[in-house]
């Protein structure tokens, strides 16, 4: 058996690594470095991810932790558009680029956003 | 957001979940706008994954075992005494350290959504983050505990400390018999992340894997 205390620094549990999906993590960082540059403080954060994870409950998410980084990034996209940076409108244009993006970009081939992806 | 249809399964072009899309859409609009630096984002994520973990707490805990100076200042002022340590991601305002004794138990929630004292401890487990911990925590700890395979003496008081995000709690967790004269660094292998939520004691001498 190994033993994950002998692993210095390495943060998993017994359910595998700390995030399931790069998505994940990224989504996580954003949050660190938005609240760094000053967008928001913890305690808004908090209060905004808290209600997010209720309107999810409410909606009929089990709210086991597995969905916990969507929660997040609703709690993200919520504070971006409270805090003036960026709207709906701007997300779902911004959005639709990418999707655009992925669409022309061959299988396996690294996605990247060009200015007629917006088009 | 969209009426686009994601089934599509063409052998030419790529894919990108719905959720993935979102998380690219912000993450190029916080950029173009100059509120995030990808490079700064990955180191962040590289932090996380490979540097910041239990194993950062487990050594704050294992001092506090063996230096009484520590300790003290680790109970008075645990933001103040880790950052000594040089544990410098600074999460929240104030980590208050919360002694296990005989007398009283200590477990650490967040009824809220997950605050956690992320610098001493990495990023919180699953369950931490379900509802049924963050809701049972509070009214049967007794049963949660047993659950994590815990049984504590009746005459223990088990106390529940919620976290804010002004104030998160770290465990400190009572250093089991049979360690005298053992090195803070063999110490630290008795700490397991969930003694420190208080879901756990630590490690008995008998219980290392060898």
């Amino acid at each position: 058996m190994i033993d994950p205390a002998a692993v210095p620094g390495l943060p998993c549990d017994g359910e595998g690594p700390v995030f399931r999906e790069p998505w994940e993590a990224q989504a996580f960082a954003m949050a660190l470095a938005l609240h760094a540059r000053g967008l928001f403080t913890w305690p808004e954060w908090a209060a905004t991810l808290g209600a997010e994870i209720k309107r999810a409950q409410a909606a009929g998410d089990p709210d086991t932790g597995e969905t916990y980084y969507r929660h997040w990034l609703n709690a993200l996209e919520r504070l971006v558009a409270e805090k003036g940076v960026a709207d709906a409108k701007t997300l779902a244009r911004y959005y639709n680029a990418w999707d655009h993006a992925a669409d022309r970009t061959p299988h396996g081939a690294p996605i990247e956003l060009r200015p007629d992806d917006f088009e | 957001m969209t009426d686009h249809d994601h089934d599509h399964h063409d052998d030419h072009g790529s894919e990108l979940s719905e959720t993935q899309l979102r998380v690219r859409a912000l993450e190029t609009i916080l950029t173009e706008k100059g509120y995030v630096d990808p490079a700064a984002l990955d180191a962040i994520v590289e932090t996380y994954e490979t540097r910041i973990g239990p194993r950062n707490g487990a050594v704050v805990v294992a001092k506090a075992w063996t230096d009484p100076a520590f300790k003290q200042a680790l109970l008075g002022d645990a933001t103040k005494a880790v950052a000594a340590l040089g544990h410098v991601s600074k999460v929240g305002d104030h980590l208050v350290a919360v002694e296990n004794t005989p007398e009283r138990h200590n477990m650490i929630v967040c009824t809220l959504c997950s605050c956690y004292p992320w610098e001493v401890l990495g990023l919180p487990p699953v369950w931490y983050k379900s509802a049924p911990y963050r809701s049972r925590a509070v009214k049967d700890p007794r049963g949660v505990l047993a659950d994590f395979g815990v049984a504590l003496p009746k005459e223990t008081e088990v106390r529940v400390w919620d976290s804010t995000a002004e104030t998160r709690f770290i465990v400190l967790p009572m250093r089991p018999a049979g360690t005298e004269g053992w090195s803070e660094e063999r110490l630290a292998d008795l700490v397991t992340r969930d003694s420190m939520i208080g879901t756990g004691l630590a490690r008995k001498p008998g219980e290392l894997a060898q």
